[in-house]
């Protein structure tokens, strides 16, 4: 494959680079006055990449056409659809965060550059097909998010939050960089279709250790349990607008990363890494749930919530089959409307001087005194609960059906009756909101941008939302296939 | 029905209403949702007149593949016709009954009229994820409704009824997923002629039946039931009682009778141990009760241990006792509730001494409570007659241990029902404020009224309500007699005297 053929498939990620380059010239130059200028500029391109990348995922790309660079990169439609999502919570972030800090004054024009560039790396991440590419595409989103989690620097605790984040992020990118190196060491190469190849009559002592570190470095970027506890810090320090993004682009790019190594990589050793996606599945889901009955904090328990549904995402990855893929693909695409309306409704939480509340007993009673608002944040908690008919039921469906049909009858038991734990907390929050008498704390006005956007996310987890089940399911389904042409 | 998508028309009416009722303001939501639920009841009728009695199984079927997996997919036989019209016949009388609502009128509306849709869905649904969602969406409004505008302790009251529920039903997800692994459809009628493996069985019925005890309730997992009863409001208790308890029954007899015939034969004895154990002991419980609801609440379980013995009798007489014991029960636990209500918004306390002689400044009260009170005791002439009459003769072929101790419940019901009676509406009027009551007014005439009505109707003439569902239980019981246990009477013809008349015309 010429070199033509390889630039024109990494289009949007050329577009990403450059825009993010000339962006942060312009940032440079023009200073913070012209930051909503930048956002919008960053918001055209990513719609821009949006479309350029639409086409390859309804086409269902895949096969050789796809891979650019000699393997290093693949932009085959598991790759478009994880982009299309990424893009999407991205765009979400950008929209939402000018409300938040101009009030404070605090509307720098890095913060759309940085979110560019974050969104570059999780491209690069999910379209790898080596382990460098990889690991270049982790680090450049990480550093992103580095310093996007500290970007209130007068605010202690967002501060904290960005130092946290770094250490253990340094601390996850180290271990992964281990398990690439044994990885690498027992397999002679760093591309998946070689790793794959010379595993494929077992894997010996030493590269088993290497996966179980790569799948320990990446469980820590998708915050699944047992390397999930920097996530309630980090989400609850880091300015709310940001939380939407953690909470949103970087997981999706993180659990699309893991299931590309997995199967391309690993994929004809799946019993070696099924028990610990199992277990990690499964600690997840509990976990997430217990932690998050105790927390006063709504944003600390949206954080156990995320880390509660990545355990039912990896449960459609420990089914390793092209059903199981297809269903993480849909709860993400579900997950990622549910995430970023909650973490909306929680940006419209605010006082009569407009602070941001982040308290769960402010909600009390905000069914009287902001009804829509409460609606809207009902529909979110009782479809992360998954109760039917909202759409969140459809994800944790799709997920258990691809474990059952994958023979994980046990599994998905498990899963299932973990679930009921998690709906307690859910509910809880609908409780505070419809039950108890109004605290009359939420008096702030909210910005046209953050109701359009939370009427877009509790229209898409309304039960409208299953008129898109077959459209969803049929370009999950290709884009799985897409990954599953090399196993 | 000439194209007339009449099914999805009757969820549709409902759900529009409850949209409208949530912008609308206090009078306007009233007369919103009391004009969808009539508009409902006239669809039901309508139904009713033109279901083809005897003829094809499934009838007003509708079917559009629209969802990744499943479909939309409507269709009704006798027994869900049934129950359906039972549903759209109470939902007017509930929002009649609640006019004392005064907070939050508007969403209270929407919710009812959300719950209807689900209800009729739930009925109707032939597809067997489309029938999980409509289950399982019940929890959101019924949450709503005990949490928002129940009584005192209606919060742990709510956590518990969610909570319950959802574990119950998820279970029972598992299995579905696994059977249409299996069957490779979600067709209900297609799955309920589907021969399952035996030793699959026996786990499917165990995950379907986790589901449906809690819904109906059994004993021991019907602990939800009282408290939800006694912390939601008077229509939201005829709800439950009246249509959401028969959910349980339902799916026993659409889904663990057909679909799994082997293991429920193998699986029989818990029912009839748990059923036993309910009709004994929460009778007993029901005679000590001083809250009316709770005792009413106890004496729905006791009554619907009678359905669960009446649907594994594995014969025609106990499935149609179970199903007009249902229909009977759904009526009149309906209407008890309603009578606990009209005295509760006079008095604001459901405590059984603070009332006494009611029947002298309230007789026409007293005459309608008489009515459902001997109805739940299963008087001849009442609705609870003739269902229990024919579970128990139908389970008599089976056990007559069972039928033994599950007769004791008549006997109990007629105890603490009695009591209940005599504390409330006899006696000397010891509480002035009970006794300056004022009688029935016109609204709570037209509440009473009707169900009154069809009690006795459903008493003297079941052949009515029998008659849709006749072909369809004689169905289910071929379907089911490959795996009917004998009975344990034993009976042997004995030998015939010789006929006397031969004997005269020797002479």
């Amino acid at each position: 494959m010429d070199l033509a053929a390889s630039l024109a498939l990494i289009v949007p990620e050329i577009i990403l680079s450059l825009s993010g380059l000339v962006l942060l010239l312009v940032a440079a130059w023009a200073g913070d006055k012209a930051s909503s200028a930048i956002s919008i500029a960053a918001c055209v391109v990513l719609g821009a990449c949006f479309f350029l990348v639409a086409p390859s995922v309804c086409a269902g790309a895949s096969g050789p056409d796809t891979v650019a660079f000699g393997g290093q990169f693949q932009a085959d439609a598991f790759a478009g659809l994880a982009k299309l999502m990424i893009y999407a919570a991205t765009g979400a972030a950008l929209v939402v965060a000018p409300a938040f800090f101009s009030r404070i004054g605090a509307m720098r024009a890095e913060y759309p550059v940085l979110l560019l560039f974050a969104a570059l790396g999780m491209s690069i991440m999910v379209s790898a097909g080596d382990l460098i590419t990889l690991y270049i595409g982790l680090e450049l989103n990480s550093l992103s998010a580095y310093v996007l989690a500290a970007f209130l620097r007068s605010d202690t605790r967002s501060a904290e939050a960005g130092l946290k984040y770094f250490v253990l992020g340094a601390l996850a990118s180290g271990i992964l960089l281990f398990g690439m190196s044994l990885t690498y060491g027992f397999a002679g190469t760093t591309s998946f279709d070689g790793i794959m190849a010379s595993h494929a009559d077992g894997l010996s002592l030493g590269a088993i250790i290497g996966l179980v570190f790569v799948l320990a470095g990446l469980a820590f970027k998708i915050s699944a349990v047992p390397f999930h506890m920097w996530t309630p810090d980090v989400y609850e320090g880091a300015p709310t607008p940001v939380t939407t993004f953690f909470a949103s682009a970087p997981k999706v790019a993180a659990v699309a990363l893991t299931a590309r190594v997995a199967i391309e990589a690993f994929g004809g050793q799946a019993e070696a890494w099924r028990p610990i996606v199992i277990f990690a599945a499964l600690a997840s889901i509990v976990v997430g749930a217990l932690g998050a009955i105790g927390q006063a904090n709504i944003k600390r328990l949206l954080a156990y919530s995320s880390i509660n549904n990545v355990g039912f995402i990896l449960i459609g990855l420990a089914a390793a089959t092209a059903d199981g893929v297809s269903a993480m693909l849909v709860y993400l695409a579900i997950y990622v409307a549910m995430t970023v309306g909650s973490f909306v409704a929680v940006l419209m939480l605010r006082d009569e001087a407009g602070e941001p509340l982040e308290a769960i007993t402010d909600l009390s009673g905000l069914s009287r005194t902001r009804p829509a608002l409460a609606l809207c944040l009902a529909i979110m908690m009782f479809s992360l609960a998954g109760i039917p008919p909202l759409f969140g039921f459809w994800g944790k469906f799709v997920v258990f059906q691809a474990a059952v049909r994958a023979d994980l009858v046990a599994l998905a038991f498990l899963g299932i009756a973990g679930s009921v734990i998690g709906a307690f907390y859910y509910i809880k929050i609908v409780k505070v909101m419809y039950f108890d008498e109004p605290a009359d704390a939420v008096r702030g006005k909210s910005d046209w941008a953050h109701w359009a956007l939370l009427a877009v996310s509790a229209i898409a987890v309304s039960p409208l939302g299953y008129l898109l089940t077959a459209w969803l399911g049929n370009l999950a389904d290709g884009a799985a296939a897409a990954l599953f042409l090399f196993a | 029905m000439g194209g007339v998508p009449i099914l999805s028309l009757m969820l549709l009416v409902p759900l529009v209403g409850a949209v409208l009722c949530l912008f609308a303001g206090d009078k306007a939501a009233r007369a919103i949702a009391l004009g969808a639920t009539l508009i409902d009841l006239a669809l039901g009728v309508v139904l009713w007149a033109s279901f083809d009695i005897g003829g094809a199984q499934w009838q007003f079927t509708e079917r559009a593949p629209i969802f990744a997996g499943f479909s939309w997919a409507l269709g009704i036989d006798g027994i869900a016709l049934m129950l359906i019209v039972l549903s759209v016949f109470l939902m007017p009388i509930c929002i009649l009954a609640s006019q004392s609502i005064e907070k939050r009128v508007g969403e209270y509306m929407a919710a009812f009229l959300f719950m209807e849709t689900l209800m009729i869905g739930v009925f109707a649904a032939q597809d067997l994820y489309l029938f999980y969602i409509f289950f399982e969406a019940g929890l959101i409004p019924m949450y709503l409704i005990i949490g928002i505008w129940g009584g005192q302790n209606r919060i742990y009251a709510a956590y518990k009824f969610f909570l319950y529920t959802l574990l119950g039903s998820v279970l029972m997800l598992i299995a579905m997923l696994w059977m249409v692994n299996e069957a490779g459809t979600t067709d209900i009628p297609t799955l309920m002629n589907y021969g399952f493996p035996p030793q699959a069985q026996t786990w499917l019925w165990l995950a379907f039946f986790a589901s449906f005890a809690v819904k109906m309730p059994m004993w021991p997992v019907h602990t939800w039931l009282p408290d939800a009863h006694v912390q939601a409001p008077t229509a939201g208790s005829v709800i439950l009682a009246g249509v959401l308890l028969k959910m349980g029954g339902y799916g026993f007899i659409r889904f663990s009778l057909p679909m799994f015939p082997e293991a429920s034969a193998q699986l029989m004895w818990l029912i009839f141990a748990l059923s036993m154990a309910a009709v004994v002991l929460t009778s007993l419980i029901a005679l000590v009760q001083a809250d009316m609801k709770k005792l009413i609440a106890y004496s729905s379980v006791a009554h619907m241990a009678i359905v669960t013995i009446g649907l594994f009798a594995f014969n025609v007489q106990g499935l149609e006792g179970a199903m007009i014991v249902m229909l009977s029960h759904g009526l009149v636990s309906g209407a008890l509730f309603l009578c606990v209500g009209v005295i509760y918004d006079r008095l604001h306390t459901r405590e059984i001494d603070r009332y006494g002689g009611l029947a002298i400044n309230m007789p026409k009260y007293a005459l309608f409570f008489m009515l459902f009170t001997m109805a739940s005791i299963g008087l001849p002439g009442t609705s609870g007659f003739v269902g229990e009459f024919l579970s128990l003769a139908g389970i008599y072929q089976v056990s007559t241990w069972v039928t033994a101790v599950c007769a004791t419940g008549i006997i109990l019901g007629a105890a603490y029902m009695l009591y209940l009676y005599w504390r409330v509406a006899f006696g000397v009027q010891k509480n002035a404020d009970a006794a300056a009551m004022p009688d029935l007014s016109a609204r709570e005439w037209l509440m009473l009224a009707p169900i009154a009505a069809a009690v006795l109707w459903m008493g003297v003439y079941p052949e009515s309500f029998l008659a849709p569902m006749r072909q369809d239980i004689q169905a289910l019981n071929a379907r089911v007699s490959v795996a009917a246990p004998a009975g344990d009477s034993r009976l042997k013809l004995g030998e015939p005297a010789p006929a006397h008349a031969a004997q005269e015309g020797a002479h």
